[in-house]
């Protein structure tokens, strides 16, 4: 730990303002989605704690707020700033779910194509090439709308989008590692390939695969949101950030904002949060930007 | 199949037999390796020398049976301990590999991997060929890393190989050589990119620890100074193809090639300030592409109408020389 303190990486991230904003956000979101709902008095998903009287009460600084509710309340007289709480909380889990197992399904995919090559290779990134020259949303929305809805489905779908960045990258490390003569050494003293590439290979394959983790967080939070926002995400009993947003968003224009304003900024501070610090990491660990 | 006794004692330990190895590319076929054989008998030290793209990596490469797509071994015999390992299967060559047949690499700070120890590098070999346990083991690499003189291994096995200069990675990438104690070492280029002082310290290692373990080794390298400090027999490649064989001192002192009388040419005399770099005319010929004839045909200053018609062929010359000219040189003769 003390190595950590003292190296340059950690000497850079004291001078650079925006890692370190990005990262407190982070981490007040990480507290926040942990810890926060033990924090607040209601649950909002619990109905015996909910009462109609309190229905769309506005933010407590404004005439008629309730000292109950800091950030008002939506129609079902729930609190929208423990909604929040208990929203960021689905929607980091999802986003943090979906890039580990994209990154796990690529990096494999990434590795098989770039070592082996040959017809594997081509049929590999042929899928990755078809599969980014559609908008990711709409691969997401075509899957949730053939496998229906649901946080596993959201996940599925995110993850059949995620993949492709990390096969990419690892393809493209992984044809430029297998040329150095250290590969060719681990051949010549006989190690067989699946123990080259794991230990030989992928270590070296990793660090690009970091900052590209970082930012699909984020990503993954807007595409959830969006898929909530049009009614294929999360249900109804279970609402991420984005959901609140659409739940919100059928009363907005009757003056009642607070109900998908508050989670939009939600998810605008964490999504900014996560990019800052990914920007901080690409400069960081990229050795052509030193 | 009727072999006497007598013949496998005389057998040797790696015999090549008109191996060909060719890459097929887009631009048309290349003949790296065309036609090379030799012998190295146990405890030998072959020199394989030619100029770049002559041919001599792969002649190694296709030994280990590390020729890949679009390279392919299209004929010819690998006989290792009297099996052919052209043939042999990717299984059968992965045991070999490391434990029989090892490789020192031409450049130090890339053979290692930057993130793992050396340690943990050396013990890789171990587990893979033999049946020690893990304190055995790290006791061998100890051992190992002594004999080839670097103080407080046991300490050195944890560091990484950024931790250590050319020279001591180069001895680090030794040891890994010899640890499984294999019986035939393939160096490739193995001081071309160090500094001209380690590379004698390098060399003399290398020999020791050949003697030491009773091993052959195919030295593969450009620089025949180099070769004539170290092997006992050399092969001269050109255009993957072999020029000139012989024991190493009937060819330095009198070749019979001219290709190899201009690569000897070609090393610089130090007792002589004034005098010009000797150089050997014009460029190895495109390999796709070779003319008819001998090959060395338009570089060659004894080159007559015969040569651009018929390809010489290997011929018993003087002393132990084997060499493929039309016109040899005699011995004295310059």
């Amino acid at each position: 730990m003390t190595r950590f303190f003292a190296s340059e990486f950690f000497f850079n991230y004291t001078r650079n303002w925006s890692a370190i904003i990005g990262s407190a956000l982070m981490f007040a979101f990480a507290f926040a989605v942990l810890v926060g709902p033990f924090l607040v008095a209601q649950n909002p998903y619990d109905i015996a704690s909910l009462d109609l009287m309190d229905s769309y009460k506005p933010p407590m600084w404004l005439e008629g707020g309730d000292p109950r509710f800091p950030f008002g309340t939506d129609g079902q007289g729930r609190d929208v700033w423990a909604s929040i709480l208990y929203g960021a909380r689905i929607s980091l889990f999802i986003g943090l779910a979906a890039m580990c197992a994209s990154c796990f399904i690529g990096t494999f995919l990434g590795l098989v194509a770039g070592f082996y090559g040959g017809i594997l290779d081509s049929i590999i990134m042929r899928i990755a090439d078809i599969q980014l020259s559609f908008p990711s949303i709409l691969i997401a929305l075509f899957l949730m709308s053939a496998v229906g809805t649901g946080i596993d489905k959201v996940l599925i779908a995110l993850t059949a989008v995620g993949w492709v960045v990390y096969a990419r990258t690892v393809r493209g490390s992984t044809l430029s590692e297998k040329q150095k003569e250290y590969v060719q050494a681990a051949k010549v003293a006989g190690l067989p390939n699946h123990k080259i590439i794991r230990k030989h290979i992928l270590p070296n394959v990793l660090t690009p695969l970091i900052v590209i983790a970082t930012i699909q967080v984020g990503t993954f939070v807007l595409i959830e949101a969006s898929l909530s926002f049009l009614g294929v995400g999360v249900p109804i009993t279970q609402p991420s950030l984005g959901l609140l947003i659409k739940n919100g968003f059928d009363v907005l224009f009757s003056g009642l904002w607070w109900t998908s304003v508050f989670p939009g900024l939600a998810i605008m501070m964490l999504v900014f949060g996560i990019n800052l610090f990914g920007d901080f990491l690409r400069d960081e660990l990229n050795p052509r930007l030193k | 199949m009727t072999i006497t006794i007598e013949t496998q004692t005389d057998q040797p330990l790696l015999e090549l037999k008109d191996l060909r190895t060719h890459f097929h590319t887009f631009a048309g076929v290349v003949k790296a390796v065309n036609g090379v054989s030799f012998k190295i008998g146990a405890g030998e030290i072959m020199g394989l020398v030619g100029e770049s793209g002559g041919g001599k990596s792969v002649v190694g490469f296709s030994i280990l049976g590390l020729i890949e797509s679009p390279g392919k071994i299209e004929g010819g015999e690998i006989l290792f301990d009297g099996e052919d390992l052209a043939k042999a299967s990717d299984e059968r060559l992965r045991e070999i590999r490391g434990r029989d047949i090892s490789m020192v690499f031409q450049d130090p700070m890339t053979s290692l991997n930057p993130l793992h120890t050396v340690g943990d590098q050396m013990d890789e070999v171990l587990r893979l060929h033999s049946n020690l346990d893990a304190d055995a083991r790290k006791q061998a690499c100890i051992k190992m890393l002594e004999s080839v003189g670097i103080s407080q291994a046991e300490e050195r096995l944890k560091a990484y190989p950024h931790q250590f200069s050319g020279g001591m990675r180069q001895r680090v990438v030794i040891a890994i050589a010899m640890l499984a104690q294999p019986r035939l070492i393939i160096a490739d280029e193995p001081t071309t990119a160090l500094d001209v002082t380690i590379q004698s310290q390098i060399l003399k290692l290398m020999r020791q620890q050949i003697a030491d373990n009773g091993a052959s080794m195919i030295l593969v390298t450009h620089d025949l100074a180099v070769v004539s400090e170290m092997a006992d027999h050399i092969t001269v490649l050109y255009c993957g193809q072999v020029v000139e064989q012989g024991k190493t001192r009937d060819i330095i002192e009198s070749p019979s090639h001219p290709y190899t009388r201009g690569l000897i040419d070609s090393i610089p005399d130090p007792t002589d300030r004034m005098a010009r770099l000797n150089q050997i005319p014009g460029n190895v010929p495109d390999i796709r592409n070779l003319p008819k004839g001998c090959n060395f045909r338009a570089r060659c200053p004894r080159a007559q109408d015969l040569c651009a018609e018929q390809e010489p062929t290997l011929k018993p010359q003087h002393n132990s020389l084997v060499s493929a000219c039309h016109f040899p040189l005699q011995p004295g003769e310059k």
